[in-house]
């Protein structure tokens, strides 16, 4: 332990953050965007009167449920550049690339978990808003729009970020892809430099305190929001 | 899609030469179990210390609970892997790291992934078991404590078997993470099922034979294990008690 270096971590720390922690980022919003929006059209398809819609979207969310993360990101990416190749019609599988295999997986695989944040949402509004909103003349589109899921996410909102911190740790797990990811830089350097000790304990500081000032900062939304829903 | 399937692969024999695929697939779900049970023992243990201890209300013990949660809850599991695999035996005293680093690689490994997924996920076991006590009606421990009961025989007695049984639900859903969870020991070169199914992939070229093999390997798994807990659960019932099946 006497001989920590920390000149390692500050020589590397303009690529670390520069290279690794805006792959990390980056990666986590866009994913989070997009899986937040194809969540919630499961979430609708669930709670579909269609028996085979609800089926379908149940089938899709409790598969994703049942695997690890890691064997997903294998699937899609090796799976990935067999469908481009079938969508263009070449047939040949097309390399797309480590960032979009990473985001296509991420993407459909958090989907099945914000598909349940948001389901329960809906489920929560009152079935009379819904009713009242028919009355007034609103079809199903308006009444999603405009009066039930606007209160679903607003409900569910530090549920949301939690699952976002949550996704932000996963995306550490493209690792296994051998991706520059926060992880991946640190990695990198640590074997480079034959630095392992100082490498990982300060990646785990870096995911420590960003995921622990999120969690804190959702505490805090999240009194805020409950004393307004009582307003 | 232009891929040439062959199903058949499973009887092929592996180029490691102990056995054919379908060997390789079945001794990955005997260290995929195997570590997630080890793991499930220790986090069980942990968890319900730390989350009794988490509602002692003596201010420095509920703090370090609180430390213990967060320091677990907010480091990437693959990034607590590493700590434990490649630091911790270096920050060990020189005669206890070397013994880690001298023992068999493949138990090393694989008790260092079981103490890593097990506390881990005595973290959340811990969250779980403090929410459960804390939601008790306080009546209960002061009746109790009314009755002449010391504090431990009030928690063994009174509180701790009714938050078992009403964390049985959220306990099921966390023994289904450790085994999806378990796939992270990979990194470190357990060949659990990931791991066995990669290792398949890389020397048959059959990439989804082995991942469509792997996959029904933990959806098999899931089903064994919500099977168990939905008995234990209904096993542990007080009729008219909360949470009786209707």
């Amino acid at each position: 332990m006497s001989d920590f270096d920390f000149a390692v971590i500050i020589d590397a720390l303009p690529w670390l953050f520069a290279q690794g922690l805006v792959f990390t980022l980056k990666l986590t919003l866009l994913s989070t965007v997009l899986a937040v929006a194809l969540g919630t059209a499961l979430a609708l398809m669930r709670l579909s009167v269609n028996r085979a819609v609800s089926w379908l979207a149940a089938g899709y969310v409790n598969l994703f449920r049942a695997l690890p993360l890691i064997l997903i990101i294998f699937w899609f990416y090796f799976l990935v550049p067999y469908i481009v190749g079938w969508v263009n019609g070449s047939g040949v599988p097309v390399p797309v690339g480590g960032f979009t295999s990473a985001l296509i997986t991420f993407t459909l695989f958090e989907a099945a978990y914000f598909c349940e944040i948001i389901r329960a949402g809906i489920l929560a509004v009152p079935r009379g808003q819904t009713d009242a909103g028919y009355a007034l003349g609103l079809n199903y589109a308006g009444v999603m729009r405009t009066i039930v899921l606007p209160q679903a996410f607003r409900n569910m909102t530090p549920v949301l970020l939690t699952q976002v911190i949550v996704l932000f740790q996963d995306t550490s797990l493209v690792y296994v892809l051998s991706l520059t990811d926060f992880l991946g830089a640190a990695n990198i350097v640590a074997q480079r430099d034959g630095r392992l000790v100082e490498m990982f304990i300060f990646a785990a500081l870096v995911y420590f305190v960003i995921s622990y000032a999120a969690s804190r900062l959702v505490r805090r939304l999240q009194a805020r929001y409950g004393v307004a829903r009582q307003g | 899609m232009n891929y040439n399937w062959n199903w058949s692969i499973f009887m092929d024999l592996s180029p490691d030469g102990t056995g054919t695929y379908l060997d390789t697939l079945i001794r990955g779900a005997c260290w995929t179990l195997g570590v997630s049970v080890v793991a499930w023992g220790l986090a069980l243990l942990a968890g319900f210390v730390v989350g009794v201890l988490g509602t002692t209300r003596i201010a420095w013990v509920e703090r370090l609970c609180r430390a213990w949660v967060e320091l677990f809850r907010n480091v990437p599991l693959l990034v607590q892997m590493f700590l434990w695999y490649f630091v911790v035996p270096e920050l060990l005293p020189a005669s206890a790291g070397d013994f880690i680093k001298q023992s068999d690689p493949v138990l090393s490994t694989f008790w260092t992934a079981a103490v890593c997924l097990g506390l881990f996920t005595s973290a959340r076991i811990a969250e779980q078991v403090r929410a459960g006590i804390t939601s008790l009606p306080a009546g209960q421990a002061m009746a109790g404590t009314a009755l002449g009961l010391t504090r431990w025989q009030v928690y063994r007695w009174v509180s701790l078997p009714a938050t078992v049984r009403m964390i049985m639900p959220p306990l099921t859903s966390e023994a289904l993470n450790l085994v999806k969870n378990s796939s992270v020991a990979f990194t470190i070169g357990l060949l659990e099922i990931t791991g066995a199914a990669r290792s398949m992939q890389e020397f048959s070229f059959q990439i989804f034979e082995s991942f469509a093999a792997a996959t029904v390997l933990y959806v098999l798994i899931n089903i064994m294990i919500v099977f168990l807990m939905r008995r234990l659960e209904k096993s542990m019932q007080v009729p008219g008690f909360m949470g009786t099946a209707k």
